[in-house]
């Protein structure tokens, strides 16, 4: 009994971060966009974007990090044409934003349908051209132990290399945006933009710089989708985990710690919703499949409406400076 | 002064359909005015040149003044247009014959026409939801979500009664309708307003709960008995919306036959109230102010609360209404997925149409045609999907919504060049 919740536990804990991996890629990569006041709500098309530039690169030259390199790519190609709308031509953020997400859930499917006949998807990639297990040193030599063994076999070891990226990522972004003068400058023009230009300092740079961050960390995440959680590209395969990295950043408060808390509680929010999936609960018998799908949403407003009230934006978010004449 | 006031007027997005308060139409229009201030001008040379300045400019600003509310959407969807494609010679295909088949797929023959006019009525619904909405300076994703729970309720009520008078069952429909979709944006709106959630995010992840919602219904509860395919028994001819070739050939026309009904009329009747709603009511000033500027709407005495939920009930209320036309008017029974993205094109119509409704109902009939003629590509040409059309909005959103500016500008100087030669 014990040994069953205790292997219960242990997969909960070990789905939780598969699934946090690519929230917390995306949140992060909002979280230099937002920091630097550019509403970042493209980060569910950036994904989408990278994750099928990754999978069909990755299909035609059977390298997983051509695939990377091409998902990052993509993915900053759309994050300098976010930066074009809203920064360059102090567009509305939220729409053009909408606008990158509407188009890429038509062009993956458009491009993927025209070049691999697959209504739409891309060709399953051999475990060459994906991100397959990465056994931390150690893993097999701590085995026997009872409790730490398989807890570091399980949860700790055996993910994929970007879930490992993803973890590094949070202290590495902490680091520059609170650390480095690139991080003082993102935050100042986040917060003021004019005294930054005052300064003599480009808004218009910082904010493309942090879009560019939001680009390189959006296409981590797609890359992770489609070429180590899935061995494809399947259409709208993003379903929603953009929205769901904004909700947490703002549920963190713009800060990179709170954010990988509140990756953490999607992703198990997510894992429990796989678990329960046509198992009797008490009291309730067994809940439908798609009302026990629609957790991590209801959960998102929930913790939306309970908390956001107190969380303070960046002051100058949303707003396109528009240099004094 | 009045140039400057007048480019100012042309900034502003919400009332550059010229129906609103324009302080300066009057000076534009009277010519006597100008000529007097000539005749007046007194050897002071800064004077002198403020006073041609105005002579210069009248013709221009005229002309302006329904030009560009009207140039510019067209400017815009031809960049659009372009950029499409280029996707479409991506793929390995003519643009040209895509752009001619799509064009004879959509108003080709009656038919066409009025499928057309069929998918337009969606959208002008589900665009005035949007463009309300925005007046208010909310931006509604939420309009799919809304119009699906609006089409529950349609549903619920055309199963439910038996024998019902036709007139009857159409009336509360409209009414069950509208109450549907606006509760689902009440939730949304009412923790924007009380809680600070904000409400594009809040609204999208309403659209997810509302397709899980729809798809437990359709597939546990209401599917029709020893059916594989999750959608409702059909309904009661009774309670069926008339088609737009019977009310016509009673009126003794003949048209083609298309799903083309009622609610189209419904949906045009319903740009007139918004257009009423907002320009000529108290409470779509109160809303028009708020959008505009919120603080100085607050110093006004307007409340916040009450204005975000009034926009979202009726931008949702319009959403739920475009349930009329899919449920009633041509599935007669509820099928999974039944707003098929109209939600996310009433954004891309409601910003071509520069939010108002004589704009939505042109880019609702534009976007008609880019689905019905958007099929026929894919029958003619198997390589562009249905997908293309989404490609095609999407960036229209881009062009129309956020690049507004960066083609604004260009535009308005073309335009005003020959003024400042003369």
């Amino acid at each position: 009994m014990i040994a069953d919740a205790f292997l219960i536990v242990t997969l909960l804990a070990a789905a939780t971060v598969r699934g946090a991996a690519p929230l917390i890629l995306a949140a992060l990569g909002g979280l230099f966009a937002e920091r630097s006041g550019v509403v970042d709500i493209g980060l569910e098309g950036k994904m989408l974007t990278a994750a099928f530039a990754a999978a069909a690169t990755a299909a035609v030259t059977g390298s997983v990090w051509a695939g990377l390199a091409a998902g990052i790519a993509a993915s900053v190609l759309f994050a300098l044409m976010h930066g074009f709308a809203c920064v360059t031509h102090h567009g509305n953020q939220v729409v053009s934003g909408m606008a990158l997400n509407i188009t890429v859930s038509g062009l993956t499917v458009v491009l993927g349908y025209a070049w691999f006949r697959e209504g739409g998807q891309t060709p399953l990639l051999a475990p060459g051209a994906r991100f397959g297990p990465v056994d931390l040193p150690g893993a097999s030599a701590l085995a026997p132990l009872p409790v730490i063994g398989s807890i570091y076999r399980e949860v700790i070891s055996g993910h994929n290399l970007l879930v490992y990226v993803a973890a590094a990522a949070v202290p590495i972004v902490a680091w520059l945006v609170y650390r480095t003068r690139f991080g003082l400058r993102l935050r100042a023009v986040g917060e003021s933009p004019g005294a930054v230009d005052t300064a003599g300092v480009s808004v218009a740079a910082t904010r493309y710089m942090a879009l560019v961050g939001s680009g390189i960390l959006c296409g981590l995440a797609g890359a992770y989708l489609s070429t180590a959680h899935h061995a494809s590209f399947i259409r709208d395969m993003s379903a929603g985990k953009g929205y769901l990295a904004l909700a947490a950043l703002i549920f963190g408060q713009w800060r990179p710690l709170p954010t990988l808390g509140a990756c953490l509680l999607f992703a198990f929010a997510d894992a429990v919703q796989l678990r329960l999936q046509g198992t009797p609960l008490p009291l309730v018998g067994v809940v439908p499949v798609q009302l026990i799908q629609a957790i991590p949403y209801v959960l998102t407003v929930c913790l939306l409406a309970g908390v956001v009230g107190r969380a303070v934006a960046p002051r100058a978010i949303g707003v396109p400076y528009v240099k004094e004449r | 002064m009045s140039g400057e006031r007048h480019e100012h007027e042309l900034c502003s997005r919400r009332t550059s359909f010229g129906l609103g308060y324009r302080p300066w139409l009057r000076e534009s229009t009277n010519f006597g005015d100008t000529d007097a201030a000539i005749s007046n001008a007194s050897d002071d040379p800064t004077q002198r040149s403020v006073t041609i300045r105005l002579v210069s400019l009248s013709p221009t600003r005229v002309r302006l003044d329904w030009v560009v509310p009207v140039l510019l959407p067209v400017v815009n969807l031809a960049v659009a247009l372009l950029l499409s494609a280029v996707v479409v010679v991506l793929i390995g295909e003519s643009p040209g014959r895509a752009l001619r088949t799509l064009a004879s797929g959509a108003f080709g023959d009656a038919e066409s026409v009025g499928y057309t006019l069929y998918y337009a009525t969606n959208f002008v619904f589900t665009g005035l939801a949007v463009a309300v909405a925005f007046h208010g300076g909310l931006f509604n994703i939420g309009a799919e979500g809304q119009a699906y729970i609006g089409g529950l309720c349609v549903a619920l009520l055309c199963l439910g009664v038996g024998s019902w008078p036709t007139v009857l069952v159409v009336a509360v429909a409209i009414v069950i309708a509208a109450v549907g979709g606006a509760a689902w944006a009440f939730v949304p709106a009412w923790l924007q307003a009380h809680r600070g959630s904000h409400v594009v995010i809040t609204t999208i992840m309403f659209n997810f709960i509302a397709s899980s919602l729809m798809t437990y219904l359709l597939v546990n509860v209401l599917i029709k008995p020893g059916q594989q395919s999750p959608e409702t028994r059909e309904f009661e001819p009774s309670t069926w919306l008339p088609q737009l070739h019977d009310v016509v050939r009673w009126l003794g026309w003949e048209i083609g036959r298309s799903p083309l009904n009622l609610a189209f009329v419904f949906s045009l009747i319903a740009g007139l109230l918004v257009w009423f709603y907002l320009w000529h009511t108290r409470w779509g000033y109160e809303l028009r102010a708020f959008g505009h500027n919120a603080t100085a709407a607050v110093y006004a005495g307007i409340s916040p609360a009450s204005t975000v939920v009034t926009a979202m009930a009726i931008s949702g209320a319009l959403a739920g209404l475009m349930s009329l036309n899919e449920v009633m008017g041509v599935q007669h029974r509820l099928l999974l997925n039944m707003p098929g993205g109209a939600g996310f094109v009433g954004i891309a119509v409601a910003l071509m149409g520069r939010n108002h409704p004589v704009g939505i109902v042109v880019a609702a009939i534009l976007f008609g045609a880019l689905y019905q003629g958007g099929s026929e590509l894919s029958f003619d040409m198997p390589k562009l999907t249905r997908d293309m059309v989404v490609v095609i909005q999407g960036l229209i959103i881009l062009v129309c919504g956020a690049l507004e500016h960066a083609l604004r500008s260009p535009v308005e100087a073309l335009l005003r060049r020959p003024a400042r030669v003369e």
